[in-house]
Order: C-alpha cells, then structure tokens, then sequence
C-alpha cells in the first residue's frame, strides 16, 4: 500500500535523467531526527530541538577512533577465557571459540553455530564493513550508493546481536550459582569484549551516511 | 548558486540528505527517499494516547520481569530460583560489577527509562495539557536509546543458555521469562505501528499552542 516516492524538489536537469538535489547544493540544512528542511546556517531544528550541521565534519576522525578501540578489545576477548567452569575441583576455562567448538562436540551444533555468528562471524564482518564504508567515502566515485547504504542498514541493525554471548555467560553464571558443586563465572573476556561491540557501535552511529551520496556526486558526471 | 529556496514544505532525507516536498500522505502510507530509499514519512492511524498505552504495557511486563522469578535451577537436591534483579545484587562483586551493569542496563533499565522517557514527553498532550519541560529532549533521548536497550537480544541468550546448561541441572522457566517475551512483542509492536515523525509534530504543535497562550 504504499504511496508513489514523495517528488524530489527539484527538477531533474534536461537530458540528464532525474537527477536529485541535495539540501546542501539547495543551501538548505535538513534535519537528521524529523527531517524538517532549514534555512543554512541555522543553529538547532526548530521542531526538535536538534543541533543541525549539513555534515558531520568529525565523523570519520571518531569512526576510526571508535573502530580501533572496538579492534583492539576485541583480541583480548578472544585470548582470555570468556567462562570458567569449575565441577567440584576441577576448573575447566575456556574462550569464545573453544567454548563453541566444545558445544559442538557435545552435539549441540546449532548452538555452536548460534554463538560462533555471533561472537566471530558478526563481529569480523562489522569490522571489515565500517573500514570499508569509512575508507570509501574519501575517495569520492567509487561503489554503488544503494549497495553502502544497505550495508550500513546492516551494520547498524546486526551489530546489536554480538551481545547475545555476553547474556548467555551471564545467565548461565547468574543461574549456576548453586556454588557448593558447580560454579560459573564470567572469564576477563566477557568485559572486553561486551566493550568490543559498545565501542564498534559507537563507531558505525558515528558514520554520517550523506558521506557515501556526496562521494557520487562529485565522482560521476 | 541560485537563492535557496524556502524550506517550508520541505524535507530532507536523513540518510542521504536528497531534498523533498513533504508528501501528504493517509494514514498507512508511506513516503520513501527518492535516491537512497529511506522511508520518510509512514503516517500510521494510532494516536498519541494509544502509542502510551502500548509502552505503559511494556513498563509493568519490564518491571514483573525484573522482579519476579525468572529461573529457577536444581541440582542434586539444591533448589535455586532468582529473579533477574536477585541476580545481578548476588553478582555485583568486584570485576564483574561493571558487566552485571551492562547487561542489567541494556535488557531492563533501557527500556524502562524509554517508557518514562516518552511518558514525560507526550503524557501531558494525551490529555490536552501544555508539554512538560525538556519534553523535546526527552523524546530525543528516548529514540537514541533504542539501539541499546537490548530484551529481544536477551531473550535469544536465555533460549541458547538453557539448551547450553540443560544436561548440569535441570531447569524451570518462571513468570518473569514470559513477561519479558510479552515486554518485547508488545515493544516490537509500539515500534512499528508508531510514526516518530507525527510524535514531532504533535508536540511541535502543542509547544506552540502553550507559548501562545502563555
């Protein structure tokens, strides 16, 4: 049920195809929370109270920031075991991966599976996809628009769920604590690397995505 | 460059700044970015007052789930059932303080602080009132939370921890395990059938009817 795309405000220019105009090139400052359309130069959205800037200048300089600090947790999150678990006395510790590779050998695959996307597969491909999106937008001209602008949809949506690892060490240690026989607890890596996917967060909310548009512009014809 | 034209009737698309006329749409529509694809507008039939009754739902489910048994776990004769807030007190010890407040934070405290946060901003319009002060901060704080209150995330983790801890004890699910579902389908819910951009409106629209009649 969905209505025809809203026009574009301006037309498109002859012999071009329809081509949109930016608020920028139409000296126009948009707001990023509701929209509204200002006059340049204006200070705060006047419906939203939201401080208006046609870029975001520092962008990048704070995904790069952001994307080392989630880098650099992330190794320690995968050398420092994630759980120990001690049965009587015997404690057994593992990492993220080793815990993943002994839930598949006890048969549990799916699950292995589960934490693995998780906890490696997600994690990797965010970092490789912020570098790639940040790298991109400053040389103008290169990649598909709509193919960055989905990916950074994804990212930003998907990142979320790396946390899922960090739940299941805190409920398992916070529901074992029967103590007397078997106890559970959350290894140095649990708190690196929940930082891990708060600092990577951070990193891909920082991206200011009208970057990847203004790159086409000035790239193509 | 030409002189800019008037931005009144105008939109501009969040995602990749491309400028629109603001689309007058029914409600059930649906106004997409013409380069980038963003959904600009998507007007929905729900008022202010029914978007409030959905998120008073997800505050007491949210706050029944932090309070009531979640777990319970036997092994070998010990008997242990906690609620989630029981939980994190018995973890709050040394380094593992800051993790129980991570994940405390972002499955319960988030998403309550949301519902107080859109209740300080748009209770007062439900009810025909002037906007309290700091509702636009409010409703700004509000939607920059959104990505970091986490329950359906926690909600996966129980199911992966329970097949993980299934064969060391045995489990029972309590209450508060269900509410917690409910508090996430009821908030999926609320998103989707909320318009951010109407809530703007609407309070853009009682601000200044209370600063013209002050």
């Amino acid at each position: 049920m969905s209505a025809p795309a809203p026009t574009p405000a301006a037309a498109a220019s002859p012999g071009e195809g329809a081509r949109v105009i930016t608020a920028r090139e139409a000296g126009l400052v948009g707001c990023r929370r509701c929209h509204l359309a200002h006059a340049w130069g204006t200070e705060r959205c006047t419906r939203c109270g939201t401080p208006l800037q046609s870029r975001d200048e520092t962008s990048l300089q704070r995904v790069w920031a952001w994307w080392i600090a989630g880098v650099l947790f992330y190794i320690p999150a995968n050398l420092y075991p994630m759980l120990s678990t001690r049965v009587l006395f015997t404690t057994h510790e593992a990492t993220i991966v080793e815990g993943a590779i002994q839930m598949a050998q006890s048969g549990a695959v799916g699950i292995a599976a589960i934490i693995l996307i998780a906890s490696v597969g997600i994690p990797v491909a965010k970092f490789a996809a912020i570098a790639w999106l940040a790298w991109s937008v400053q040389r103008p001209g290169r990649g598909d628009g709509h193919r960055r602008t989905v990916l950074y949809e994804v990212v930003e949506f998907i990142g979320r769920w790396s946390m899922i690892d960090i739940f299941v060490v805190a409920i398992t240690s916070a529901l074992v604590h029967l103590r007397v026989l078997v106890s559970v607890t959350p290894g140095p890596a649990a708190i690196a690397f929940a930082l891990s996917v708060i600092f990577t967060m951070l990193a891909a909310r920082s991206f200011d995505s009208r970057l990847i548009w203004d790159g086409i512009g000035r790239g193509r014809t | 460059m030409p002189a800019p034209p008037d931005p009144r009737g105008l939109v501009v698309c969040p995602r990749c700044d491309a400028l629109h006329h603001a689309p007058s749409l029914k409600a059930g529509g649906r106004a997409d970015c013409a380069r980038c694809g963003t959904v600009l507008e998507a007007p929905r039939r729900i008022s202010v007052a029914e978007v409030l009754a959905l998120s008073a739902t997800v505050g007491v489910l949210m706050l029944g789930a932090l309070f009531l048994p979640f777990l319970s776990i036997s092994s070998m004769g010990l008997r242990n059932d906690s609620s989630i807030i029981d939980a994190a007190l018995a973890f709050s010890t040394g380094l593992q303080t800051p993790l129980v407040l991570t994940v405390l934070a972002s499955i319960v405290l988030l998403p309550l602080a949301r519902v107080a946060l859109l209740w300080w901003a748009m209770a007062p319009l439900a009810f025909g009132g002037a906007p309290l002060p700091g509702a636009r901060a409010a409703l700004a704080l509000d939607e920059d939370l959104k990505p970091w209150a986490m329950a359906e995330i926690f909600v996966v983790g129980v199911a992966v921890a329970l097949v993980k801890i299934a064969d060391l004890a045995s489990l029972t699910i309590g209450p508060a395990f269900w509410m917690l579902i409910c508090a996430v389908l009821v908030g999926t819910l609320q998103e989707a059938l909320t318009d951010r951009s109407a809530l703007w409106r609407e309070l853009e629209v009682a601000r200044t009817r209370a600063r013209a009649s002050a």
